[in-house]
């Protein structure tokens, strides 16, 4: 079945330098992965059992970061950032996931009924995918300052009773970065049902329309049903995307002014480079790591098994 | 599901809908089309403002001054941390560090594509498996032994300058920058290439095997040529990637050798004397130049490497 294996094996060195030559070559990319990924998460899991804090140490000793962020999520009073950190997380990537979702589906929906324009349209709604996290920020950060974005604009416009301060107030910050992360990424899941969409089977919507479906129904009962590999898609990679999310959170809020707006990807990075411990940060990147690892294995499993 | 289908006309026969509901429809499309564009319009009005105008008026507001000095200030005068040269400097670390990382990164991922697809070997695809995997693994877990790892590479550099008089750009922050987006990078590029050769036809392989063509031969004769698409997917995937990285930039390079994405942060937040807001927003679209250029001019490829990040072919 493989092509080398097919080949008339002979014990002369040439030959055999031949039939070894397309592992030789991806030897190297695969010894990098495999130290540069695998040996360096290893090399995490390892420091989070150890007692490091501004360098690394080597000597075990056992569960105690985990155990300290355990009791962090759950015991401590006043809150602990890692508590932020999670709660964070879900206000955050439950609100980034759905309205990725619902608007992406939407505006696909919409285009997708034979629009003028659409060429004009479709590169407005993706155009922020181009934008780097950072710019994504900044310019989200300028738009809803109560100093000189939405609130005053409004206020020049004569509604002087509006009043939004979130990009400023800790406690709403987190919307704030939820907000900026729909606009830039939810182009992408509408490039994804569009996709998902014209690739439907033309003669199942006829047959649904000589039934006398309505639009709704066709929508609701033959369309979005047959997307549901779409849906899956989209929402691992936006739940990965999620918790993956650091620059954001810098940019939006500024560089996280008293970790109020928290996320695990920015309370590891803390600990790690500033608060010198980093034990504590390397137990919340494998945290982060099985959290992924959790919903990408799977998914990449059934993905490489359809193949063959 | 093919990414092509997008530019096809809809398959679906037009439903019969009412004037009304197409205005619906319309309105709808254009109203979010405003939300998109607004945050982008917004800053480029306020880079083309003086900054009282813009800390004393309306953002909706069409400049009344127009200036294109916060422009100037921004490439050549603006304060990252305490030198104020401008970001014109981290632009160019920036393009030093996507070029170099582009290039390699993509030609590796070709030939791992070609091997894995055309040169099946036992345990292919563990192998691609596990490079798989890695494209999804949130960089805090690799981040400190990178930092430990980089550290010894700086300490090498520097003993190599110390005997021989040149550290052969071991420990210099660009060059780990372009090892470290190479590493990280070479998941996605191999798994664009597997897909696309993939699907492109074993017969000629075999055809030039027969002909007694060798493994390069077949490689630079049969599929290089054919694959100029999946090249700028690739190309373009990996610049935006690595052109808008954060995280890697942030930790790995500091001072002079920030790249453009690190020195924003810095101009933005800077907490010293008053914030420049137009200059600040002209930073962030010199930022975003090279990504907008390419989106606009290549938009199509652009989508096709988004979605074939989503794994599926």
């Amino acid at each position: 079945m493989t092509l080398a294996a097919s080949r008339p094996s002979s014990s002369s060195l040439r030959t055999k330098l031949q039939d070894a030559l397309p592992r030789l070559v991806l030897a190297p990319s695969f010894m990098l992965l495999l130290v540069f990924v695998y040996g360096f998460i290893l090399w995490t899991i390892y420091l989070s059992f150890t007692n490091s804090k501004a360098f690394p140490s080597y000597d075990l000793v056992g569960w105690g970061s985990y155990i300290r962020l355990w009791n962090w999520t759950f015991d401590t009073d006043p809150p602990s950032s890692w508590y932020t950190a999670i709660v964070n997380m879900g206000l955050f990537g439950g609100l980034y996931i759905f309205f990725c979702l619902v608007l992406g589906l939407t505006l696909a929906i919409l285009l997708d009924q034979k629009i003028r324009g659409e060429g004009i349209l479709r590169p407005i709604y993706l155009y922020p995918l181009a934008l780097s996290f950072i710019v994504t920020g900044t310019a989200w950060k300028l738009f809803l300052d109560p100093g000189i974005g939405l609130e005053r604009a409004m206020h020049v416009w004569g509604w002087t009773s509006f009043k939004f301060d979130w990009v400023v107030n800790p406690r709403m910050m987190i919307y704030c970065v939820a907000i900026a992360g729909i606009w830039q990424s939810s182009g992408f899941v509408m490039a994804m049902f569009l996709a998902g969409l014209r690739g439907i089977d033309g003669e199942i919507l006829k047959a649904a329309q000589i039934d006398g479906a309505s639009t709704f129904a066709t929508y609701r009962r033959i369309i979005i049903p047959i997307m549901r590999p779409v849906f899956l898609s989209a929402l691992i990679v936006l739940a990965h995307m999620a918790i993956k999310s650091y620059d954001l959170v810098l940019s939006v809020t500024g560089k996280n002014p008293g970790g109020a707006a928290e996320l695990p990807s920015t309370f590891m990075y803390s600990y790690t480079f500033t608060r010198n411990q980093m034990a504590i940060g390397s137990a919340s990147a494998v945290i982060m790591l099985m959290t992924i690892a959790a919903i990408m294995v799977p998914y990449l499993y059934s993905e490489l098994r359809e193949k063959k | 599901m093919s990414v092509d289908a997008l530019l096809k006309a809809p398959a679906a026969e037009p439903s019969r809908s009412t004037a009304t509901t197409r205005v619906v429809i319309y309105g709808l499309l254009l109203l979010f089309a405003a939300i998109y564009i607004l945050p982008l319009a917004v800053m480029v009005m306020t880079s083309l403002k003086p900054l009282d105008e813009v800390t004393g008026g309306n953002m909706f507001a069409l400049p009344h001054d127009l200036t294109f000095q916060p422009w100037v200030q921004a490439w050549g005068k603006a304060c990252v941390g305490l030198t104020c040269e401008g970001i014109k400097g981290y632009f160019g670390n920036s393009l030093k560090m996507v070029i170099p990382a582009v290039l390699i990164s993509t030609l590796m991922g070709s030939l791992n594509g070609y091997v894995l697809t055309k040169w099946q070997f036992r345990g292919h695809r563990l192998v691609f498996g596990l490079m798989l995997f890695a494209c999804f693994i949130p960089f805090q877990s690799v981040l400190i032994p990178m930092a430990t790892i980089l550290g010894k590479f700086g300490a090498f550099g520097e003993y190599l300058t110390e005997t021989v008089g040149w550290d052969f750009g071991f420990g210099a922050p660009t060059e780990n920058l372009v090892i470290v987006h190479v590493v990280y990078g070479l998941g996605f590029t191999t798994l664009f290439f597997r897909n696309y050769y993939d699907a492109f036809p074993t017969e000629l392989v075999k055809a030039g095997m027969m002909d007694g063509a060798s493994f390069f031969q077949i490689y630079r004769r049969i599929l290089l040529p054919n694959s100029t698409p999946i090249f700028i997917v690739t190309v373009i995937y990996q610049f935006t990637n690595i052109w808008n990285d954060f995280l890697f930039g942030a930790t790995f390079a500091a001072g002079d050798a920030m790249p453009m994405t690190v020195a924003l942060n810095n101009v933005v937040n800077t907490s010293t004397g008053v914030v420049e807001y137009n200059v600040n927003m002209a930073a962030a679209i010199i930022a975003a130049l090279p990504t907008l250029f390419v989106y606009i001019v290549a938009g199509r490829y652009f989508v096709r490497g988004l979605m074939a990040g989503a794994v599926k072919g």
